[in-house]
């Protein structure tokens, strides 16, 4: 039996390490996820979850998306239209897409392509917006309506075709390897990244026969969006982490993500099945104004990056947020990265992390180990008001239920009969 | 109302500062505070969270800004944030602060990994878990301390059965002291290196002996526990056989100390019997049963834990003594004292050693004279007539030391020397010339060994010390009191038995601990620069039976 199991998991560690992901394109979600093209449909992060059990910030980001789209001319249409079960909503993870904190898309938002040139599968992920006021906080007002216009007509297809003058697009991997010595986890923290990517991306976006004053506001978002990367960090997570699933057997978690309520978990021995539990709500350090009663649940789908090794797994990469752990500092970053390798099989030699001795990422999240330490995953994370339309009031951590692992682990006994 | 100022050209991460905000927020002069760098971004938040203050206009990304929420205009609130907000600066430069870290691990396997030549396990956790970790750690092949009780005694024998098979020790349960390759587990005491290697059935008793053993400016080698049950019936010792063999072993170890309660009779006769195939010499303390023996071959029996360690000390010096002379196997022993209780004791002692009888008549002032061992008091009547007393005139007793030379089967030559008024001035002139002399008959495969006993002290006239450096810088051996020179000489003339290669134990030589259950001991072994990891142990699965069941069958 163990040997299957353990068969089973070096299986997927071998994927996981020989993936390689690459950001091939900028294209309308609809593209990426056919079903967007027909009717009200909205992906969502997390879990499957209804209208009336989703929180202040990603109710506040379907109505964002309603009126984005034109299905709505007003707030109060939009409520009815959600309230009244006319849109269909689905999970990011079940179309290979992931979407930060609420994580709604529609139909015609821009969506990263990442391609997993190894395995040949792709993952898509909407583009981040920057800070404040934005939509995947709950905020859905004149500004953030208009940024997502214009990043749906200007910077998507910019960067799209900036792309395309690229052989094979970029290899994500080179990029977070070098981003990793330079300081990011690629959650909380993916300013060397977003530095290098804009660095690789100038070239290619200088040679486009665009307007010079549109090119520049493209250039300086990109320049001031720190958290850019996120939002590929977690589509090259989950095109890694969706080719591994395909082993369809051993005990390695290939989801982790949450939707404001419930917490939920897939592993790779049992397919497609959803494992919940009450999501925690996040304990960090908020902007002057906030407190921790206004923070909303945990949310999002970006603990891809935690199920694949980073994040908070890798908090000893980042020195730049290790105190949002806690007042020790460099020496509680260590210690939760020493702590997190103690739920992971292996570590990842492609992103070494110079403050951990050059030791690789973590690698291999495993349900038995979460279960039998009671170690549950730490997540970086951003946190949301619980008001929708106002947005992050701060950042910090959270940990993973360890309700959701213990039932994948008796699913597993029953499945092996064991 | 808001009050602010800019602080220019700093640059600051953003957790940090907001760090610094909660803390001055907690002010009691103020209402809340906001410190942010001068970015668009921030101050836009700025003016959203009701902070913004005209003089941020000014603000480049570079500079802090910092807005004060207070009604209280009796201070001035500015220069206390200021001064508040530069000792919160300095210390987060100076929070970085260094020492070792604790090498610490969840699993037992990641306690491995992090200390691959782990030995030793030791465990401090819940009784009830205690022997489960036991067992993983000897199928492991580690030796294992339990400092846990209530661990039950079926545990205990299975346990210790299964070491012993292994050539591993389980020291315990409820083992609280031992101190192994220098390092200290659980309660220990900082100890001088030493040869005395000790084995208790009693954690305090081992603390005692030891510390009484440093009192006399002696050492140990090792302090291996035994738990309390180990000399019980159901037990039967099996750890205590396996500490006797182990430092029987032990190269270091040169005098065995054993302390232990009464132990069951079937049990205290197998101890003894090992104790009596070891080539060492052994005191033993069966704490509060009746001895009736004071010696039995190499053990000394000892009624109490002051009068265990003054034994074990002075076997210590003897043996140390002992192995810096030659062996003067089958030889025989003379004594020339000039003090006739000297003699006495001397003829009392070595007649107590070797099973002789004692002369009772002292005719000839001859204290002993058996198998051609000889006690002579050279003080006695028949030599003293028409001539001073040899403590005055030691002339006598250089005869009689030089013509030892000729003697060829007299391998050990007692003597005493006394000083202090009415003494010879240098009595130490003498004995070394009458050596000389004899030694000078002497061939190196047959040489004489001579043990002195000074009586006198350090302000006497003649000195104490001038009087012994005189004599060792001759080669005349010098021992405190008369019963280590009595066991020395014996000692030199007995044969070593021959116990053929013994298995050695590579714990006493060096040890790596895997540290389950109380931390501070972690910390103690660390702080003694031993290699340790400390294993924050925890209930499978939180002491869920059912998942822990599963997590067997699927690991």
């Amino acid at each position: 039996m163990n040997r299957a199991i353990n068969e089973a998991n070096q299986a997927i560690i071998e994927r996981i390490r020989a993936a390689r992901p690459h950001w091939i394109g900028v294209v309308a979600a609809k593209e990426a996820v056919p079903t967007l093209a027909q009717g009200y449909k909205l992906l969502h992060a997390g879990p499957p979850i209804s209208w009336q059990d989703m929180t202040g910030p990603m109710q506040g980001a379907c109505i964002g998306a309603c009126l984005f789209e034109n299905w709505a001319s007003d707030e109060k249409p939009a409520l009815d239209l959600l309230a009244n079960g006319k849109v269909e909503f689905i999970p990011c993870h079940s179309v290979n897409a992931v979407g930060p904190m609420g994580g709604i898309t529609s139909a015609n938002m821009p969506m990263l392509v990442v391609e997993n040139i190894t395995h040949g599968n792709r993952a898509y992920c909407n583009l981040n917006e920057g800070i404040g006021k934005v939509m995947r906080f709950g905020a859905y007002g004149e500004e953030v309506l208009h940024r997502h216009h214009w990043m749906k007509e200007s910077l998507g297809p910019a960067l799209n075709d900036a792309l395309k003058l690229f052989e094979n697009g970029i290899d994500l991997t080179a990029l977070m390897a070098q981003a990793i010595t330079m300081g990011d986890e690629f959650h909380q923290r993916n300013i060397a990244a977003s530095a290098l990517l804009l660095r690789t991306l100038s070239p290619k976006l200088a040679l486009l026969d665009r307007n010079k004053t549109e090119m520049a506001k493209i250039f300086d978002f990109l320049s001031v969006t720190d958290q850019f990367f996120l939002n590929l960090a977690m589509a090259y997570c989950k095109s890694v982490m969706d080719s591994a699933a395909q082993i369809q057997e051993g005990t390695i978690v290939t989801v982790m993500t949450r939707n404001g309520k419930d917490f939920g978990i897939k592993v790779s021995g049992l397919g497609d099945e959803w494992f919940t539990a009450p999501v925690n709500t996040p304990q960090g350090l908020f902007f002057t104004g906030y407190s921790q009663n206004e923070a909303n649940p945990d949310i999002g789908d970006s603990a891809i990056t935690e199920t694949f090794g980073i994040g908070g797994a890798a908090m000893v990469a980042a020195p730049g947020v290790t105190r949002f752990v806690g007042a020790g500092g460099a020496d509680v970053a260590y210690e939760v990265s020493e702590e997190m390798s103690e739920i992971y099989l292996d570590h990842n030699m492609l992103l070494q992390i110079p403050s951990w001795n050059f030791q690789g990422c973590c690698l291999g999240l495993d349900v038995r180990r979460v279960v039998e330490t009671g170690i549950t995953p730490l997540i970086n994370t951003g946190i949301a008001h619980k008001q929708a339309g106002v947005g992050q009031i701060g950042a910090g951590t959270v940990r993973a239920p360890l309700a959701c692992f213990e039932k994948a682990l008796e699913a597993l006994a029953k499945k092996l009969k064991v | 109302m808001i009050q602010s100022f800019i602080k220019k050209g700093s640059f600051q991460d953003s957790v940090s500062l907001m760090l610094i905000s909660k803390k001055l927020s907690n002010l009691d002069e103020v209402d809340e505070v906001s410190v942010m760098m001068g970015t668009p971004a921030n101050k836009s938040l700025l003016t959203a969270t009701g902070f913004w203050s005209d003089k941020f206009n000014d603000a480049t990304p570079n500079d802090i800004c910092v807005a004060i929420k207070t009604n209280n205009d009796s201070i001035n609130v500015v220069d206390l944030i200021s001064t508040q907000l530069e000792d919160a600066l300095k210390n987060i430069a100076q929070q970085q602060q260094g020492g070792s870290k604790l090498l610490k691990a969840r699993r037992y396997a990641s306690a491995t990994q992090k200390l691959p030549d782990a030995n030793l396990v030791l465990i401090s956790i819940a009784g009830e878990y205690a022997a489960e970790l036991a067992e993983q750690a000897i199928d492991d092949n580690k030796n294992v301390m339990i400092f846990s009780d209530n661990v039950p005694v079926n545990d205990e024998i299975r346990l210790k059965t299964k070491a012993s098979s292994k050539d591993l020790i389980v020291m315990g349960p409820d083992c609280g002291t031992a101190i192994i390759a220098g390092a200290p587990l659980a309660f220990a005491n900082v100890i001088p290196k030493g040869n005395i290697g000790v084995i208790g059935a009693s954690g305090t008793g081992i603390q005692e002996v030891i510390s009484q053993i440093a009192l006399l400016n002696q050492g140990i080698t090792q302090a291996i526990g035994l738990g309390g049950r180990d000399l019980s019936q159901e037990v039967g010792g099996i750890s205590a056989l396996t500490a006797l063999k182990m430092l029987a072993a032990d190269e270091q170890s040169q005098v065995i100390t054993f302390i232990s309660k009464p132990p069951a009779e079937s049990v205290r006769e197998k101890v003894i019997n090992a104790m009596k195939l070891i080539n060492k010499p052994i005191v033993a303390l069966f704490l509060g049963s009746t001895i009736d023996k004071v010696q039995d071959e190499n053990i000394y029996f000892a009624k109490t834990l002051d009068q265990a360690a003054r034994l074990a000390c002075l076997l210590a010096k003897v043996e140390v003594a002992a192995r810096a002379l030659p062996k003067v196997t089958k030889q025989t022993i003379s004594g020339l004292y000039t003090g006739g209780t000297l003699a006495s004791e001397a003829a009392m002692l070595l007649a107590q050693e070797l099973h002789l009888s004692i002369n009772e008549d002292h005719d000839k002032g001859i204290m002993l004279d058996e198998n051609g061992h000889k006690i002579i008091d050279l003080g006695d009547d028949f030599y003293t007539v028409g001539r001073p007393h040899p403590m005055i005139d030691p002339s006598i007793r250089e005869q009689e030391i030089s013509k030892l030379g000729a003697q060829k089967t007299v391998g050990v030559v007692l003597l005493d020397l006394v000083i202090g008024y009415g003494a010879n001035p240098n009595p130490a002139e003498s004995i070394i010339a009458g050596y000389k002399a004899a030694c000078a008959q002497r061939s190196s495969d047959n040489p004489l060994i001579a043990i002195a006993t000074v009586t006198g002290s350090q302000q006497d006239p003649q000195c104490r010390s001038q009087q012994i450096t005189a004599l060792t810088e001759n080669n005349i051996v010098v021992m405190d009191n008369l019963p280590e020179a009595v066991l020395l000489a014996k000692k030199l003339i007995t044969p070593t038995k021959s116990t053929g290669s013994l298995k050695s134990y590579p714990l006493l030589n060096h040890i790596s601990v895997i540290n389950a259950g109380l931390r501070s001991f972690a910390e103690d072994l660390q702080s003694s620069n031993v290699s340790v990891v400390h294993y924050q142990w925890a209930p499978i699965a939180g002491g869920n039976q059912k998942l822990a069941a599963i997590l067997k069958k699927l690991n």
